[in-house]
């Protein structure tokens, strides 16, 4: 992303209140408006400094980043908790809570950097370790990181936070194959190894741009996309992570699935839910903290921020009733666990797709996830033969792929959507054509399916060399509350 | 002495307990278990995970009676239990070799 100088942290508001007369015109997606308004502010207040940020957009984004961290902690350790058995709830709440934590750290010690800032295609480069420059104390001013419109600075800091909350989720996705088996040293040697080498590179190549703020002339525009990521300049479109968090995590998950082997028991023991009371808690605060996950990805407090919170609210709705109604024509009954489920494969799809598409793409995208991924947990989970517990890649890789391939049809301004930026120095927006962007969404799905299976492959590989990837028969009969961790998540 | 075992629907709990105190059985001990015998039980769908669920819950209460009190126990329990489908429930009696009474010390009919 771009950065501005650094900007006074007492920001001085004063001088720039006349701009605000024009910001509201700024707000509204039509670019072409933007621009005019960016033009008429530049000549209003020719003296004064570089904009600083705005503050709605600082506060959005702080929130979104808070709503995003409690959809991995309890949303996320709530919803896999209660779907694993008594003996092991305790262990999918540590599981997800460390390995919150340490993605966490691990972002700000190095893992920001790589992703987001000027490498190559593949991989960021090292000046933002320990997150370095992003706050300076003799003068007390921060650096500004880029947003989607020109002029418009977000502070670096608040994008880091933001972001870090994305890569810690997509570690925690994968611990949904593993549950009720995985050693729990191993899960944390996979953890840093996975999100280095897979993370890292597919966030930089799908997400890592300079910024509108970069491209000044028609000349500079070859050169400057030259610096993005390698999936970016392709053009493919992921609003929020379809690829870089779902696709990623949930194949991730399948590999995990195959190397560690399935539960004892499995197919012939009931291994079901302890409490789908509290799959249903954590279904419910996914939805809740996915509108920081989703619509934060806008980075502005703007109509696109908008678009995406109600794509993720009517998706998400569509995707229950579906996923439903199928379940209760197919099955003879409704399930709590599938309008559970229903919710969160209408989340997962919506995610590329939140600023993507219109209204139209929301409706459609929803329904389709809803059955698309009913069948990714039933008639392929029993093509596929993996014990993937808890359906990571039935729900998130397979909704992933899904949202991927429909926000590249329902991008279409044909279909409802808003089309994509095409020219970063005019602002104008566009779309090369239904099945020339479906192409696109495809090679960045392919590249991205391969990347993680073979880094999760290796990654899994070298924690069974180093610990082992399972507890022992017993310790696994016995439940990894008690023999992981000592305790038990209920004590009666 | 006798030990009564008696297999119950939860439900009849109440009315059971009922009825043995009318026919002047004093103490109970009762457990949540589960079991099965002709009664079906019926399957749990998770996700495409299809569960066939033998076990049903039931109540089972345990009285330790007088070989005088036991007719009368038994007809009790049965009268209060019945609802002539299948999943009713059974009783076993069996003989009890000896009973004390922790707090006293007393032991066979003065125990019970």
């Amino acid at each position: 992303m771009t950065r501005f100088d650094l900007i006074p942290a007492r920001d001085r508001l004063p001088p720039l209140a006349p701009l605000l007369l024009l910001f509201p015109a700024l707000l509204l997606a039509d670019p072409a408006l933007a621009q005019d308004a960016a033009a008429a502010a530049a000549a209003t207040a020719a003296a004064a400094p570089a904009p600083a940020p705005n503050k709605g957009d600082t506060a959005w984004m702080l929130t979104s980043t808070a709503l995003v961290l409690l959809m991995s902690v309890p949303a996320l350790a709530l919803f896999y908790g209660g779907l694993v058995r008594t003996k092991n709830m305790l262990s999918v709440l540590m599981q997800v809570f460390v390995v919150f934590a340490l993605i966490s750290v691990l972002w700000c010690v190095y893992g920001y950097s790589v992703a987001f800032t000027e490498g190559n295609a593949f991989f960021g480069g090292f000046s933002r370790l320990f997150l370095n420059g992003t706050f300076n104390p003799a003068d007390g001013s921060f650096s500004m990181a880029g947003t989607f419109s020109k002029g418009t600075p977000l502070y670096e800091l608040v994008f880091v936070g933001f972001q870090a909350t994305f890569a810690a989720i997509t570690c925690c996705l994968i611990l949904g194959s593993i549950v009720e088996r995985i050693k729990f040293s191993a899960v944390l040697i996979f953890m840093v190894l996975w999100f280095t080498f897979s993370y890292l590179p597919i966030a930089h190549m799908v997400w890592f741009f300079a910024g509108p703020d970069a491209y000044t002339d028609a000349a500079k525009v070859d050169a400057v996309n030259a610096t993005a990521g390698y999936i970016w300049q392709m053009g493919a479109l992921d609003f929020a992570g379809g690829t870089v968090v779902h696709i990623n995590a949930g194949v991730a998950g399948l590999i995990g699935a195959f190397l560690v082997g399935k539960r004892v028991g499995y197919g012939r023991e009931a291994l079901k839910p302890h409490s789908l009371t509290m799959t249903m808690i954590g279904a419910s605060l996914l939805w809740f903290g996915w509108f920081g996950f989703n619509a934060g990805s806008a980075l502005e407090a703007n109509g696109s921020a908008a678009l995406a919170f109600l794509n993720t609210y009517l998706a998400t709705a569509c995707a229950v009733l579906s996923w439903t109604f199928a379940e209760w024509l197919l099955k003879g009954k409704p399930s709590m666990l599938g309008a559970a489920s229903g919710a969160v494969a209408g989340l997962v799809a919506i995610t590329p797709a939140a600023g993507n598409v219109g209204i139209p793409g929301a409706f459609a995208i929803g329904l389709l996830a809803g059955v698309i991924c009913l069948w990714g947990v039933t008639g392929l989970k029993r093509l596929i033969r993996a014990d993937d517990s808890l359906d990571v890649f039935g729900v998130h890789a397979l909704g992933g792929i899904s949202g991927a391939l429909l926000t590249g049809i329902f991008n279409s301004p044909a279909l409802g959507g808003p089309g994509s930026v095409q020219d970063w120095v005019k602002m104008t927006s566009g779309f090369p054509g239904i099945l020339a962007q479906l192409l696109i969404q495809a090679k960045a799905v392919g590249i991205t399916l391969i990347w993680t299976a073979v880094v999760a492959f290796v990654a899994f590989k070298i924690a069974d060399l180093l610990v082992g990837l399972r507890v022992t028969e017993e310790q696994e009969r016995e439940g990894l509350d008690i023999t992981s961790h000592g305790e038990s998540a209920y004590d009666y | 002495m006798k030990l009564i075992t008696a297999i119950i629907r939860p439900h009849k709990l109440e009315d059971v307990r009922e009825a043995l105190n009318q026919a002047g059985v004093s103490g109970l001990t009762v457990t949540e278990v589960k079991g099965y015998g002709r009664q079906k039980g019926h399957t749990e769908l998770y996700r495409g995970a299809e569960y066939a669920v033998d076990f049903l819950p039931k109540i089972r209460i345990e009285a330790a009676l007088p070989d005088q009190l036991v007719e009368l126990a038994l007809e009790a329990i049965v009268r209060a239990a019945r609802t002539q489908k299948v999943g009713d429930g059974k009783i076993f009696v069996t003989e009890l070799e000896q009973v004390l009474r922790i707090r006293t010390g007393e032991t066979g009919d003065d125990a019970l």
